[in-house]
């Protein structure tokens, strides 16, 4: 991270969801992403639905994404509206060698287009690259299709890391962090946090 | 989908969402669906054109309160004491991280015509119009009484016994007015009823405590409410099911339930398939047969204004209760008022949910003095509920089944309710244990 932390470091919060048909590998990417790792089996997704990490734009400049990955609740697309509200970024992933989740990952980015909120920057996804032998899902067909809707564009490969950190980095590039940073000053002074307890002071009534 | 799952949770309102998720903690395969599309059951939140299908399905919404998914109405309206039983669940379980909560920004009741806020400081008693010179005095030593009670110090129990005196005995000793007690008892102990008086103040007093105890935690009001409307909270909880394993299952009517040679439940079949357990969790309305009306309907309106409730300094958000007594009427009628600063409607925008349990053949007369305290409506939709309850404890048939959502301000009874089911269906009391922070669970998910 960067050294400076003068009054003009800029520190911004975006959530992020990740959408697309069980098992094209989005815990993969946010694994390879976080934690610079991955396994060849995960399980379905259980705990850890919810993870932060940090992109450096610059030297004065950090932004961090609250990653919100769909815990199975997308296998019978029972995902609740609470999933997508806020979401300022969304990750919509298929994998290059499964022609039906393209189509899949073209209900997810109807659904965004409905239920998130104007603005949300979307990027269509292609993973396993690695598995270029097998590809059925040509990088053309997909790129023409989001740059079509305007979506950002990207191939990459979970199990070797090929794109990945690119693909955040550009994500964050389209953040609204001047907005974000003069919302969150609002927020924060109208909202409750429930974690803080009272000081034994408090507590008792104010009879 | 054939599998076999340890628990089938039926409906998506908020109890059964509490116990999906607290049962996913402790382990368990749940297997949790909704004939619905939506999450929240009866206690979910619904946009205009949701809300005017159900309630005035002949006149459907226009648009001409402003962009659809702006609103998100209540259909039980109902606020959280900061200091009670959801919040502590909330906090326990890190819900909270999926939601945002603000403060309601007054607590009112209603007193010989007007609306008055509840004085809940020694401060705010002093200057409350409730209250005359001598009054305020008899209610500050009755509230010091309140306040300084501590079970194992005799001295402080000036010759009560809660657990056998009752409350009028205690209201008389102090010489409170009727007035008074009404807002004691209907505004701060939240009684829908004056049945109260006759009975042990051991409830009474715990009510009190649990009131001014919430008070205390933020200052205005003992109430919080989600950012985003009240169906965020089954939301919230589906989803902590979820990240410890539960499966969803939305818009998917039950085609058949399954039953072992014993009459037990074993399991549904679905579209999906069939799925297996031995152990069925479900709101009254997935078996009508299991559950009896208690003879109670709960008459609810809800109100689209466009100013904030007069006389409460232009609140954003409030909680108004009128007592029984001072309308000649054996229920409380409830009013509770959100706004665009809870972001659940269009900006400039007010919604109050009027709420009572109907005593007349004429329900909707019944609504006229809360009418009155709330001035001009643009629009109101009016709806009728049923309270059921369920006939059995679940033991024979292993079904479970939740109680409706009562007329009560609050969550408490919910609550109770949620731990009454998890006694049943684990055999244990629940005891709440701090949730892994994220760290933790990305640590266990095999992420580090």
């Amino acid at each position: 991270m960067s050294s400076s932390l003068g009054s003009e470091h800029r520190f911004a919060q975006f959530k992020l969801v990740l959408l697309g048909e069980s098992a094209v590998g989005k815990s993969s990417i946010v694994q390879r992403f976080v934690k610079d790792s991955f396994s060849d089996f995960r399980e379905s997704t259980i705990g850890a639905a919810f993870l932060t990490q940090t992109v450096d734009l610059d030297a004065n400049t950090t932004v961090k994404f609250e990653i919100w990955d769909t815990a199975g609740q997308e296998r019978y697309r029972s995902l609740a509206s609470i999933y997508y509200r806020n979401a300022q970024a969304a990750l919509v992933v298929y994998d290059i060698t499964q022609e039906s989740s393209l189509d899949k990952a073209k209900y997810w980015i109807k659904e965004l287009q409905k239920q998130a909120r104007g603005g949300i920057i979307i990027a269509l996804v292609g993973n396993k690259t690695d598995l270029e032998q097998e590809r059925k899902v040509s990088s053309e067909e997909a790129e023409s299709f989001a740059k079509g809707l305007g979506l950002l564009y990207f191939e990459v490969s979970a199990k070797s890391g090929t794109g990945v950190r690119e693909c955040f980095k550009q994500i964050a590039l389209k953040m609204p962090i001047e907005d974000s940073l003069r919302k969150r000053r609002e927020r924060k002074s109208r909202t409750v946090d429930l974690n803080k307890r009272p000081s034994t002071n408090e507590q008792q009534c104010a009879c | 989908m054939d599998e076999n799952y340890d628990v089938i949770v039926l409906g998506t309102g908020l109890t059964e969402c509490i116990l999906s998720g607290l049962l996913s903690i402790d382990g368990k395969k749940v297997l949790h669906i909704d004939r619905q599309e939506y999450y929240g059951g009866e206690s979910a939140s619904l946009n205009l054109t949701q809300l005017y299908s159900k309630f005035k399905p002949s006149r459907p919404y226009q648009g001409q309160f402003g962009k659809d998914r702006d609103w998100l109405v209540d259909l039980i309206p109902k606020f959280l004491m900061s200091n009670g039983e959801l919040t502590n669940i909330l906090v326990h379980t890190d819900v909270t991280r999926y939601m945002e909560f603000k403060q309601v920004s007054g607590s009112f009741v209603y007193r010989d015509g007007r609306i008055a806020k509840v004085p809940a400081s020694t401060v705010e008693a002093i200057s409350s119009p409730l209250m005359n010179f001598f009054e305020k005095r008899r209610m500050r030593n009755f509230l010091q009484f309140v306040v300084d009670y501590t079970e194992d110090d005799i001295t402080t129990h000036h010759s009560f016994n809660l657990d056998k005196d009752t409350m009028e005995e205690i209201y008389t000793h102090y010489g409170l007015q009727k007035g008074t007690c009404d807002f004691i008892g209907h505004a701060m102990a939240l009684h829908p009823n004056d049945d109260y008086l006759t009975q042990p103040a051991r409830d009474t007093y715990d009510r009190i405590m649990l009131y001014l105890t919430s008070v205390a935690r933020y200052g205005k009001s003992p109430y919080i409410y989600p950012l985003y409307g009240l169906g965020e909270l089954p939301q919230g909880f589906a989803r902590l099911s979820a990240i410890y394993g539960g499966t969803f299952m939305l818009d998917t009517p039950i085609e058949e339930y399954l039953w072992d040679d014993d009459g037990k439940f074993a399991g549904v079949k679905t579209k999906e398939g069939t799925a297996k357990a031995p152990i069925c969790i479900a709101d009254p309305t997935y078996f009508p047969d299991k559950v009896t009306a208690t003879g109670q309907k709960v008459i609810r309106a809800m109100c689209i204004l466009d100013h904030p409730i007069p006389g409460t300094g232009d609140a954003d958000s409030t909680q108004i209760i009128i007592p029984q007594n001072q309308v000649g009427r054996k229920n409380d009628i409830y009013i509770a008022v959100i706004s665009s600063s809870h972001n659940i409607c269009s900006k400039g925008y007010y919604v109050a949910i009027i709420s009572t349990i109907i005593e007349t053949d004429k329900p909707h007369l019944e609504l006229e003095p809360a009418f009155k305290v709330i001035g001009p409506t643009k629009d109101v939709l009016m709806g009728i509920a049923q309270i059921y309850d369920p006939n059995e404890d679940g033991s024979k048939d292993h079904v479970y089944l939740s109680k409706s959502y009562d007329p009560s301000s609050h969550f408490e009874t919910t609550t109770d309710d949620v731990k009454d089911l998890y006694r049943r269906v684990t055999g244990h009391d629940l005891v709440l244990k701090q949730r892994k922070t994220a760290e933790e669970e990305a640590e266990l998910a095999g992420l580090d």
